[in-house]
């Protein structure tokens, strides 16, 4: 088993308007400096190993886990690095 | 005209519904599982009400996507028989790829439940031939995520093909160019955040959205040109 995280974000371009009420109430906890906030999701998975194991996990997040349409997303694969 | 309502786990607006196209507008409408996949093949239209799908996880409309019945619904879509998405329905057809774009939470955050004047931008479809372009209707909105987005390129070929078919008159919910309804080229996929089947008598604040099953069954009607 591989353990693989996936962190999936919002497009630049496209508003956040949760990341925006965020950076306001930042801002009102005197956290001036925070000049923007975007927020996402993480997702963890449990795969088996396999040689075309990154592959899939793309495919994964076409097909579901982002909807590539609003979101770009980040595949990390334990131990790789 | 045989038209299914398809009923996911947390759909909500499915007897609304039924009771808009089936007693009231007149189509012989029945209320399908979407595990009954095959109660499909004999159907003339699909309407996707509606709700929270698999409880909204991961994004709304998104679980629902890659149901079985998705694939049944495509081919249908693609033969040229009508789909209508709305709400919930809406957010499923643009999860599909039925439809182009997303549905982003609303840019004020709020889930928002009110009467909604709209325009009608197109009534060159299967279902708004019964409107006049530029008439103003209003239905309801029940969303939180009723926020259309689509990229610049998108947004551009969608209207130059027509395909927007209702615009907001207020943009209540932050939508790219005001949208609140979207067709498909061939004019018989349409998928809105409004609902129009909440809006079929007088008792209910409108009777606006009637003309909009009414149309389906119309269109159904002169192209089969047979007694139903």
């Amino acid at each position: 088993m591989k353990k693989v995280q996936v962190y999936i974000t919002l497009k630049q371009g496209v508003l956040d308007p949760q990341g925006k009420a965020i950076q306001t109430s930042l801002h009102a906890l005197d956290y001036p400096e925070v000049d923007d906030v975007r927020v996402g999701k993480y997702i963890e998975l449990q795969v088996e190993e396999g040689p075309d194991l990154e592959t899939r996990v793309t495919q994964m997040c076409e097909q579901l886990l982002a909807n590539p349409v609003i979101e770009d997303y980040r595949i990390e694969l334990e131990g790789a690095r | 005209m045989k038209v299914a309502v398809i009923v996911f786990p947390g759909s909500n607006c499915d007897r609304d519904m039924y009771h808009a196209a089936g007693e009231i507008a007149g189509a012989h409408a029945s209320l399908v599982w979407y595990t009954d996949t095959h109660l499909l093949d004999d159907v003339d239209g699909i309407l996707i009400p509606g709700g929270f799908s698999y409880g909204d996880y991961l994004r709304s409309g998104s679980m629902a996507s890659t149901s079985d019945i998705m694939n049944k619904i495509r081919e249908h879509a693609e033969k040229g028989k009508p789909v209508l998405g709305i709400c919930n329905g809406f957010q499923i057809l643009t999860e599909s790829g039925l439809l182009p774009g997303a549905l982003m939470r609303n840019k004020n955050l709020s889930f928002m439940c009110h009467q909604e004047e709209l325009i009608v931008e197109d009534n060159e479809n299967v279902f708004t031939t019964l409107y006049d372009t530029n008439e103003v209707v209003r239905f309801p909105i029940a969303h939180g995520e009723g926020n259309y987005f689509c990229d610049d390129e998108t947004l551009n070929e969608l209207k130059a093909n027509n395909q927007i078919v209702f615009t907001y008159k207020n943009n209540p919910n932050g939508s790219v160019a005001d949208i609140a309804g979207i067709r498909n080229k061939a004019g018989n996929v349409l998928g809105m955040m409004p609902h129009p089947e909440r809006a079929v008598e007088a008792l209910l604040g409108s009777e606006d959205g009637l003309r909009l099953f009414q149309s389906m069954i119309a269109n159904w009607r002169s192209s089969n040109a047979v007694n139903a």
